[in-house]
């Protein structure tokens, strides 16, 4: 790139001779900032365990990344924060009561399988917290399913089992689900604080949310992702969600499950998703679909891995089919 | 005037300007001696018409125009030509080049004056236009008198003053607009005279306040309007510029003529009012020296074909920790291999990159998606795709992303994260496929 003449010491490279200060580093290590709200809330609810699960994912994924990286001879990139993130978007994507192995052998899969396999950061197809999330429910699905009550407060776990509002409202139906938290706004409240059983980082929306926001203030992600995303799932679920049409309750869909942890901070994976604004509209609204499809009619309770996984597929696809708006383009096909 | 116009997408680096942007101009020493390269300009060579020992005189013409698309050129000194061979260009090429020893008289040649100007017939303004030697001063140099003759078949009905210099650094043209609005104001007058246009417009940052109130003053009175421009890269690019005045999208691949207009920079104007009423060739310009790493920055009008390591010294010289000089602006500009390289007509500034200011771009990563390329390219393309395209070399696919539109603003790496030389990519990818 850039060459230097030793005599007057003159650096030559190509232009632009300036560039802001953005790095890749900086941008994982703030969406790492961004989940930190949602990891709070997990230890909160979820008490020491939460450390415990996402602390080994993230030890395993970084450990992993820098010991391949020195195996085939490359720099390590651990200090880019991207296998932090990876590491801690597991974890958040974990049961709290699962094995010590579970978070290490999905961190060791993804790193290795899904992102250095395929060339590491950039040339990756799938998001690799879920690609490990899946992998983990595929080869341990009953440790996988297993979701403790909510009810300590940082403090340990009382070891009552329970279902996700999800589960429930599939099995059972609403009334059940209401009933299981008081009343109805119980239910809100209770979705958008976390006080819900479920993976670990996904369960307050909330906490979710404040992390999002800070992340489109600053402009690392924008809200065309999240917004087709919820949007189309809050639609199907009022108009197929409830007894015939138009009848459904948006907002238990919207709320529950990994919804918020996957359409802001999965879903919005550059790597994983059109790089084309108008193109992420059609994915976020391919997810939503998919979601709901599963959610609805499917045989899991919980839609939002495998709809962001297939999405996934047809990023690249979306992308050479929309383009951004070309300057000058409209008058051109006028002559 | 009180609208804040712009274009679409585009970057906001930062501008420092306050280095140079209240330094009057001031002339340039005398070059001891000037390299005058034949082509300064987009299209063929001129040819030497002059040999080894000739005398020749401030202004004198020694280089022919060669071709419909070229521009002849003008010796800046008074003196001897010692040797016409190539040397090393600021465009880090090698070209021909007239060398002419000074001998310290700056004896000009005769200039055909025309007091009456304005009354001139407009194809004799076009034959001195392109006689004089006047390319865009903006940094394209691209010939004016081509620009001058359009084909009959596009109608022009606007010329616009390019004022906006969008480069960060650069005040040779907002200096030029506060020290000589008037004299721009009857170079656009000629222009509009000899395209036979009634709308005339000064597009003008809105950071250059007193050129703007400077260019109003100037204008009052004339069918001619300034208008403000938000301050945003590139700005100054013909067809934002358009865009942001006149809301004509010139078609991709097209150019201004397409939508009616023709765009010339002010220090064009300049001289084409020099030009066309004293008889003056384009033989010096206003050149901007700035950066953390100059000693003394300021602006200066310097003879066409000095060294820039000349008007390097003449600013107290490079600053311990100097690391980078850079041919143009910050953004579109050329890094500088040796300093002993000539100031051509194209050349607007001479920025000098302390170690501070300095972004190292010696090591890139891949791509990761992230779309801010996309969202800033001012010519909406695919700068992610493109780039991965080419660093594949994938080149054949890169037409389908509309890889001849890319005008290589820079904008695209300067926001990359990854830091990627997509500058270098796409001039890669060009000089791989066909338009
Ligand atoms: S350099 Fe080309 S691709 Fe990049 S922003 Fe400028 S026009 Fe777009
Ligand atoms: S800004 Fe850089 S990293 Fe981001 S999409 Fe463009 S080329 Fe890729």
């Amino acid at each position: 790139m850039a060459v230097k003449n030793k005599e007057n010491k003159l650096i030559v490279s190509v232009s632009p001779h300036v560039r802001d200060g953005e790095s890749v580093g900086r941008i994982m290590w703030s969406v790492n900032l961004a989940l930190l709200p949602a990891f709070i809330m997990a230890v909160y609810y979820f008490g020491p365990r939460a450390v415990y699960v996402t602390g080994l994912s993230i030890l395993a994924a970084v450990l992993t990344e820098h010991f391949f990286q020195k195996g085939i001879g490359r720099p390590s990139t651990i200090h880019d924060g991207s296998a932090v993130l990876t590491g801690l978007l597991l974890g958040l994507n974990l049961p709290a009561s699962v094995p010590f192995y579970i978070p290490i052998a999905g961190s060791f899969f993804v790193i290795t399988i899904v992102k250095m396999l395929f060339g590491g950061l950039g040339y990756n197809v799938f998001n690799p917290a879920l690609m490990g999330r899946a992998f983990l429910l595929i080869t341990w699905p009953k440790a996988m399913t297993i979701w403790y009550e909510p009810t300590a407060k940082f403090v340990g776990m009382d070891a009552t089992t329970t279902a996700t509002p999800l589960g429930v409202l599939k099995e059972e139906g609403l009334p059940k689900l209401i009933q299981m938290f008081g009343d109805k706004s119980d239910m809100y409240l209770g979705m958008l604080s976390g006080n819900t059983a479920g993976s670990l980082g996904e369960t307050s929306a909330l906490a979710l949310l404040v992390g999002a926001l800070f992340l489109m203030a600053r402009r690392y992600i924008t809200w065309h992702i999240p917004v087709s995303f919820l949007g189309t799932v809050a639609l199907f679920a009022w108009v197929f969600g409830g007894e015939g049409f138009f009848n459904g309750d948006p907002l238990i869909h919207v709320l529950s499950g990994g919804l918020f942890l996957g359409a802001f901070f999965m879903a919005t994976d550059y790597v994983t998703c059109p790089t084309v604004r108008k193109g992420q509209i059609i994915f976020g609204i391919g997810c939503g679909a998919i979601t709901m499809l599963i959610r609805l009619w499917g045989g899991f309770p919980e839609g939002v891995m495998f709809a962001v996984l297939l999405m996934n597929c047809f990023a690249p696809l979306i992308d050479r089919s929309v383009k951004p708006e070309l300057f000058g383009a409209v008058k051109e096909q006028k002559q | 005037m009180s609208r804040t116009e712009t274009f679409e997408r585009g970057i906001h680096p930062q501008y420092h300007k306050e280095l140079t942007a209240e330094r009057s101009t001031v002339q340039a020493a005398l070059p001891k001696r000037v390299l005058i390269p034949l082509s300064q300009h987009i299209g063929a060579p001129a040819a030497a018409i002059v040999a080894i020992g000739d005398e020749v005189r401030t202004g004198q013409l020694i280089g022919e125009s060669a071709g419909f698309v070229s521009s002849p050129v003008h010796s800046s000194v008074s003196g001897k030509v010692i040797a016409i061979a190539d040397f090393p260009l600021s465009s880090g090429k090698q070209g021909p080049c007239i060398v002419i020893e000074s001998d310290g008289q700056d004896t000009y040649s005769d200039f055909q004056e025309h007091p009456d100007y304005m009354n001139l017939d407009p194809e004799k303004i076009k034959e001195i236009v392109k006689n004089a030697g006047i390319v865009g001063l903006g940094g394209a140099a691209f010939p004016t008198g081509v620009k001058l003759s359009p084909p009959k078949e596009k109608l022009i009905d606007a010329i616009i003053i390019n004022g906006a210099e969008c480069e960060p650094y650069l005040t040779a043209d907002h200096r030029l607009m506060v020290e000589k609005p008037a004299e721009i104001v009857e170079g656009l007058k000629l222009l509009m005279k000899t395209l036979g246009v009634s709308e005339g417009y000064i597009g003008i940052e809105e950071n250059k306040p007193d050129a703007i109130a400077a260019m109003e003053k100037a204008v009052s009175g004339q069918p001619i309007e300034v208008h403000a421009l938000e301050v945003k890269y590139p700005q100054g690019a013909e067809k934002m510029l358009i865009k942001a005045i006149k809301d004509r999208e010139v078609p991709a691949r097209g150019l201004p003529m397409d939508v009616g207009i023709v765009v010339q920079n002010v220090g064009t104007a300049l001289a084409v009012y020099e030009a066309v009423r004293y008889g003056k060739p384009l033989i010096e310009r206003v050149v901007t020296i700035t950066g953390d790493g100059i000693k003394e920055p300021g602006n200066m009008m310097v003879r066409v074909g000095t060294l820039i390591s000349d008007v390097i010294s003449q600013c107290g010289g490079l600053k311990e920790g100097a690391v980078k000089v850079i041919a143009g602006g910050p953004m579109m500009g050329f890094a500088q291999w040796t300093l002993d390289v000539p100031v051509v007509k194209g050349t607007s500034g001479i920025l000098v990159m302390s170690s501070d200011e300095y972004v190292s771009s010696e090591s890139y990563s891949p791509c990761i998606r992230c779309g801010r390329c996309i969202d800033v390219c001012p010519m909406g393309l695919n700068p992610s795709m493109l780039s991965i395209l080419s660093e594949k070399e994938f080149f054949e696919q890169t037409g389908e992303y509309n890889l001849f539109d890319c005008f290589e603003c820079g904008s695209c790496a300067y926001v990359c994260p990854s830091k990627r030389p997509m500058v270098q990519f796409m001039r890669l990818a060009k000089s791989q496929s066909k338009p």
